[in-house]
């Protein structure tokens, strides 16, 4: 017999930097694939979703105003950190998608790999999808990608780590802040992946991870006024047109969800599609006689 | 009552010998009446209420008339989506903004609401602040916000602070015998202890305010439900002794339906019904008005609404 108390882990949310229990006090149980308890996760209510709004809009100002080169060293951070921490997170994806130690080694790979992709994207897609455009007129006329906002996501139901950096790591990578709502049945990764980004210079709030059930919490989020954009990925068809009429009312940013084979190359879909296009008409200056001197 | 303002050693004797207040208690009994969950009708009827009872504040060094105009047009009209929406009780500006205020309030039942008397220090001689008054009842003021000498104060002079106020009030009276109401100011933060604001209280009612109101705004702690509490027990246990009425005005860090509601509450259960009007119970505040109006438009729609739906003040 063991000397030493089993220390349970009490699995929290993640919300505005800080690791809060659910304000309702539900829980509830989250097993393996085989049907055995693995820990109680919080069932988030509406209301902490709309903290975890306000939260995440609070955030916006500092995380859209940081230079794409800070975000993007602060994105490689996560990619360290989650790194440092790979084996708890290898134990956890296994016993969440009953995978096997090294299959679910290569899902956490490859989830690093991920933050390393998005991190490197962070100061180069301005020049990618911006740029300078011909016109008509004494004017330079240049286009920048500009964060959409406050961007709210159904993660992946069947992939609980890879799937979910995925979906959040583009988000925040163009200067939107996120809340997420982690898969249902396996959501234990992605609030483990909450202590990563506490501890990796991502200021409170830009990250925002809610556990419980996507059907009841994210109708008021997709109605929601001050919320931006949604991303559908882990919603079924039907929640997932539930959800699109409900955000259609303040023309929301809403990605559909799709088939994806998440450890496939992720390309800049996912990033282009939470950014706005500014475009800038400036004078080249008075014209003399002889024309623009540019 | 009228023997215990008859000299300073009585008014002092009065004033200590009220009882003391019992610290942990107070702030136990707001914490309790904080916990009331308020939902659906009551919430809506609350909102409207708190709408209508605020005094909607600008008192910055960079206020211009157009800042004080678009206020008014906020008061007004505080929802232009909702026209069901109710009115603020009143604006409160500087003396300088006041004929301005009143412009652009003209004909309508929002009062015009004044700082006075060297806002917010209160730290100028006593016809400096009886001539800023005049000069805000002249242009216009309904009400007039006025702050107590605290240095006299916390000296033990209470008889100054008391004929300060009793100057300020007849400073308040206009040509047509009729006079703005006078609101006295405290700045509890600046008063140390629970027994200073319950001896404050009773001593701004004696001298014939028609307020009292915790805070400036100014400084680092502001109206808390504590404080609040106790001076709706001293307007309380004043209206049981001498029969006269009068009302309460939080101001200050007051910035969310939530905390606006555990005041309602407070009132409520401290005074009851008769003070639930914005004739005796205002709320100093700005920003809160958004975040009300923000829960207004989110239980008339379902939806949660946001910043971009309310006006930047």
């Amino acid at each position: 017999m063991s000397d030493r108390l089993s220390v349970f882990k009490t699995y929290k949310l993640f919300v505005g930097g800080k690791f809060p229990r659910s304000e309702s006090g539900r829980v509830y149980e989250v097993t393996d694939s085989k049907g055995k308890w693995l820990a109680n996760a919080p069932l988030s209510s509406r209301k902490d979703a709309r903290d975890a709004v306000v939260a995440a809009r609070k955030a916006f100002g500092g995380w859209s105003g940081a230079t794409a080169y800070n975000r993007g060293q602060i994105l490689y951070r996560v990619a360290e950190m989650l790194e440092g921490r790979r084996e708890q997170f290898v134990a956890e994806v296994a016993e969440a998608e009953g995978l096997s130690k090294s299959k679910a080694a290569a899902q956490v790979d490859a989830a690093i790999d991920r933050w390393v992709w998005y991190a490197g994207w962070t100061d180069k897609i301005t020049q990618v999808v911006g740029g300078t455009n011909p016109v008509a007129g004494p004017f330079f006329n240049v286009s920048s990608p500009a964060p959409t906002g406050v961007v709210a996501v159904v993660a992946p139901q069947e992939s609980s780590l890879l799937g979910l950096v995925s979906v959040i790591a583009p988000v925040i990578a163009g200067g939107n802040t996120v809340l997420v709502v982690a898969s249902e049945k396996a959501p234990l990764p992605a609030l483990s992946l909450g202590e990563v980004l506490a501890t990796s210079d991502v200021p409170g709030g830009v990250v925002n991870i809610l556990s419980g059930k996507a059907a009841e919490i994210f109708p008021s989020l997709a109605a929601h006024q001050d919320v931006n954009a949604i991303d559908l990925a882990g919603a079924d068809a039907e929640l997932a047109k539930a959800l699109e009429v409900a955000a259609a009312d303040n023309l929301k940013r809403v990605v559909r969800p799709q088939a994806v084979d998440w450890a496939a190359d992720p390309g800049t879909g996912r990033l282009t599609a939470f950014l706005e296009t500014k475009t800038v008409w400036h004078p080249t200056g008075s014209l003399g006689a002889g024309g623009s001197s540019y | 009552m009228a023997d215990v303002t008859a000299s300073d050693g009585a008014l002092r004797r009065f004033l200590h010998g009220l009882p003391g207040v019992d610290p942990v208690g107070l702030e136990a009994r707001a914490a309790a009446l904080g916990t009331r969950s308020i939902k659906t009708t009551a919430k809506a009827y609350a909102i409207d209420l708190a709408i209508s009872m605020i005094d909607l504040t600008t008192l910055e060094g960079a206020d211009t008339p157009g800042k004080v105009r678009a206020l008014c047009a906020k008061a007004l009209n505080p929802d232009p989506t909702d026209r069901g929406t109710p009115r603020t009780a009143a604006i409160c500006v500087y003396p300088d903004m006041v004929a301005t205020a009143a412009g652009a309030l003209a004909g309508s039942d929002v009062k015009v609401a004044s700082v006075a008397t060297a806002f917010p220090a209160g730290r100028a001689a006593l016809p400096v602040k009886l001539a800023d008054t005049r000069d805000a009842v002249a242009a216009g003021a309904d009400e007039i916000d006025m702050v107590i000498d605290r240095g006299a104060f916390l000296a033990g002079r209470y008889l100054s602070v008391f004929e300060e106020i009793k100057a300020v009030k007849e400073a308040c009276r206009r040509e047509d015998g009729s006079a703005a109401r006078l609101k006295v100011i405290f700045e509890t933060g600046e008063l140390s202890t629970y027994d200073n604001i319950r001896r404050a209280s009773w001593l701004g009612m004696l001298a014939g305010a028609d307020f009292i109101k915790t805070s400036t705004g100014k400084v680092a702690v502001n109206a808390t439900p504590a404080n609040t509490l106790l001076m709706l027990e001293a307007v309380r246990d004043f209206r049981a002794t001498t029969g006269v009425q009068v009302g309460v005005k939080p101001a200050g860090g007051i910035r969310t339906t939530k905390d606006a509601m555990k005041f309602l509450v407070l009132v409520n259960e401290t005074v009851g019904e008769e003070w639930l009007t914005n004739e005796w119970f205002r709320f100093g505040a700005s920003s809160l008005l958004n975040d009300l109006l923000m829960q207004r438009q989110k239980l008339s729609t379902g939806r949660y609404s946001g910043p971009d739906y309310v006006t930047v003040d």
